[in-house]
């Protein structure tokens, strides 16, 4: 018998979890915040958590995910944790402003809020809502949307902690920001982080976003980012999910973007349970460019869920989504693209493709590309292909003396190459091509991330080598 | 070096090559010239070893040994080279790292050690020459916006490359001018050695006025019915193909 999703366990868990920790969920709220999380919850009642039998559902089914127990660890562990007991930064070559998660909750070490010389402010979340409650207040659930998104909603009456990061006006932050966030920890964790990132006026930020696990324990984490990109402010966004079997990620990042802004989002999945990406762009001005990539490599029994969403709400803005799957052995992909073109935003420039290889019979692809037109003077275009890998190409290189398994791991890693070649950092793109090489080579497991690397149980290691490569 | 004897090939049910001999020697150039739809490239597919075609009876020994038995890439790695009529694209893998990759492969495969990076260089510039390639041109993905006579060469270079000992070039000089007809058969002619062998095949004389055959063979319906030296390149170019359609006629 089909289990009503409604009535999970877990739905009823987390609603007198927040009623019996409310003091704690609130304790730093301002009165705006707290009306928000009260709505937030009361939607969330209402709405409960996603079934398949809605539309945007319809291909993941979070059923397992749902009906595990979880714990949520609503205050930070420790207060004076030592991080360099549990963080080892070795940087190589690729200098970044580094922040982590663990668990959810901000890791720092003086300061819950770091100001860079150039004046971006990076931080703890919650700290941020006491220290600048004004600036906060203006974005924090302005973009993501509770009324309709149950996830949303429960991320919102339970969020209490992520990264802030504010780039004021005319402000080109020299090095990129890398956010890592870490699951570590015995217990089976339901983990809401919640990131705020705002670009002011002119202004130019590259961030990293990797999400890695420690442990194998079932983990289920449900994150809401927001993004405000103001007048003609550029931000690349590079999203590294790389985690283990036992882990559920669900993100949803919301771009909202003013005019003459630039957004690059790259999000490539490399290891995953289940993993669900929502991405909502909303171009909210003239000239603003949106540059929406994915590329994922699944295999075993992994399942990925892309869905974009770009609202050209406003004139003669561009926008390219090109997203890239090679699935294997018993995997699935999905892949949902849905462009609007609302009725004014004449001269619009939309470009969206999906493009997978299937490499068994048992792979499997749901790919619906989607394009809602109200204006008469646009170019958009879509498209989606699954296939195999080209027999003619397999042909062409074995006859010079490669084998088979090698010319299979060329092609695939031709296929990837559209994707990773637009990353514009030439040391993430080396670093990362390597790891598609080596997780096209089966090399690459989760003892072996991208950025981290296990010693010992104490110790973590963030280890970006680059002078390997 | 290669003995191909009472060939027949079929696809799908339909047969193609009916009946076919032939002996290559070390040293030797030879020709396969016809109408189109004979039979010529699916030949150069059944030496290379593609497998899409029913081989019905017949066999090809390659240096003594059946070749039936042998993978592609095993043929490669014991020197057979196909120049192919339509090089296949491969975005987003440099020439370079292509044959990287295949020269070494193919050395591990002879029990050779892989060739050190400033080595490999330095064969690259010297067979660079050979065909006269712009050096810019291999660091580009292989045959990702080719001109159609970039392509062509960029095959003639991965022979220079990879140093074969039998090379068969399917319609290599098809769609190439003039200039670009000269540097591949410029490269082909100094690839030439006494140990190894060429079969050309095409389907107009013009190629051979700067790449001279030993022997010149022309395959009709699946067969090769008429087999000759040079002069017989000049004699078809001359008659046409309709001159052997009514001498079998008869």
């Amino acid at each position: 018998m089909k289990k009503n999703l409604q009535d999970i366990p877990l739905k009823s868990f987390m609603l007198s979890l927040f009623n019996e920790n409310k003091k704690i969920l609130t304790k730093n709220d301002s009165p705006v915040i707290s009306e928000l999380r009260k709505s937030a919850i009361t939607n969330f009642e209402k709405l409960g958590f996603p079934s398949q039998k809605l539309e945007e559902w319809k291909n993941t089914n979070l059923n397992n995910a749902l009906l595990k127990n979880y714990d949520c660890i609503l205050s930070p562990e420790k207060d004076d944790v030592d991080i360099d007991k549990i963080f080892r930064c070795k940087v190589n070559n690729f200098e970044t402003y580094l922040f982590t998660t663990l668990n959810g909750w901000y890791v720092y070490k003086k300061s819950q809020l770091t100001t860079l010389p150039s004046g971006t402010i990076v931080g703890s979340l919650a700290k941020a809502m006491e220290v600048y409650p004004e600036i906060f207040e203006k974005h924090y659930g302005k973009y993501a949307d509770i009324k309709k998104n149950g996830l949303n909603a429960l991320n919102t009456a339970f969020a209490q902690d992520g990264i802030f990061i504010y780039v004021p006006d005319g402000v080109e932050v020299s090095k990129p920001i890398q956010i890592v966030n870490i699951i570590n920890t015995e217990k089976n964790i339901l983990s809401q982080p919640r990131n705020l990132i705002i670009l002011g006026k002119n202004s130019k930020l590259t961030l990293i976003h990797c999400d890695d696990s420690i442990t194998n324990n079932d983990s289920l984490i449900n994150s809401v980012n927001e993004f405000f990109i103001d007048e003609n402010a550029t931000l690349d966004y590079y999203k590294l999910q790389n985690k283990d079997e036992n882990s559920t990620i669900i993100t949803t990042s919301y771009f909202f973007q003013n005019q003459d802004s630039n957004l690059t989002s790259n999000t490539i999945a490399l290891n995953g349970g289940i993993i669900r990406n929502n991405s909502h762009v909303y171009l909210n001005g003239q000239n603003c460019n949106a540059n929406v990539y994915g590329l994922y490599l699944m295999d075993r029994k992994q399942h990925i869920d892309n869905h974009v969403f770009i609202d050209h709400a406003k004139p003669n803005c561009f926008s390219n989504e090109v997203f890239k799957g090679i699935i294997d052995d018993e995997a699935s992909a999905v892949f949902n693209g849905h462009i609007l073109v609302r009725r004014n935003a004449q001269k619009t420039n939309a470009l969206q493709s999906n493009k997978n290889i299937l490499l068994t019979d048992s792979a499997k692809v749901n790919t619906k590309p989607f394009l809602e037109i109200y204006a008469d003077d646009v170019k958009c275009s879509h498209g989606a292909t699954v296939g195999q890998l080209d027999t003619e190409a397999m042909f062409y290189i074995q006859s010079r003396g490669i084998c088979e398994k090698n010319a299979r791991i060329l092609l695939m890693y031709a296929f990837a190459a559209e994707v990773v070649n637009n990353i514009s950092l030439k040391n993430l793109r080396e670093r990362i091509d390597t790891m598609v090489v080596k997780r096209l080579k089966g090399e690459l497991t989760i003892c072996d991330q991208c950025v981290l690397h296990c010693k010992d149980d104490i110790h973590i290691y963030f280890d970006i080598d680059l002078s390997k490569i | 070096m290669l003995i191909i004897k009472n060939l027949k090939v079929s696809i799908k049910g339909k047969e193609i090559i009916k009946g076919l001999n032939l002996e290559v020697k070390p040293g030797e150039v030879h020709a396969i010239m016809g109408p189109n739809g004979t039979g010529k490239s699916t030949l150069a597919n059944v030496i290379a070893g593609k497998d899409i075609y029913d081989i019905t009876d017949g066999e090809i020994i390659y240096k003594g040994k059946n070749l039936f038995e042998m993978s592609v890439v095993d043929r490669a790695r014991e020197g057979i080279f196909l120049g192919f009529q339509y090089p296949v694209e491969i975005p987003g893998v440099t020439i370079t790292n292509f044959l990287r990759s295949a020269v070494d492969e193919q050395r591990k495969y002879k029990g050779l050690e892989a060739l050190p990076a400033s080595e490999f260089l330095e064969m690259m510039e010297k067979k660079k020459k050979l065909v006269d390639i712009k050096s810019d041109l291999t660091n580009r993905s292989v045959n990702e916006g080719f001109s159609g006579g970039e392509k062509k060469r960029n095959e003639i270079f991965q022979m220079a490359m990879l140093e074969p000992t039998l090379s068969i070039l399917d319609e290599t000089d098809s769609g190439l001018d003039i200039d670009a007809l000269k540097i591949v058969a410029n490269g082909v002619n100094k690839l030439k050695a006494k140990d190894n062998a060429t079969v050309l095949i095409t389907h107009y004389q013009r190629l051979l006025d700067y790449i001279i055959p030993d022997f010149v063979h022309v395959l009709y319906e699946g067969r090769i019915v008429k087999s000759g030296g040079k002069e017989l390149a000049m004699e078809l170019e001359e008659k046409g193909y309709n001159w052997i359609k009514k001498e079998l006629e008869q």
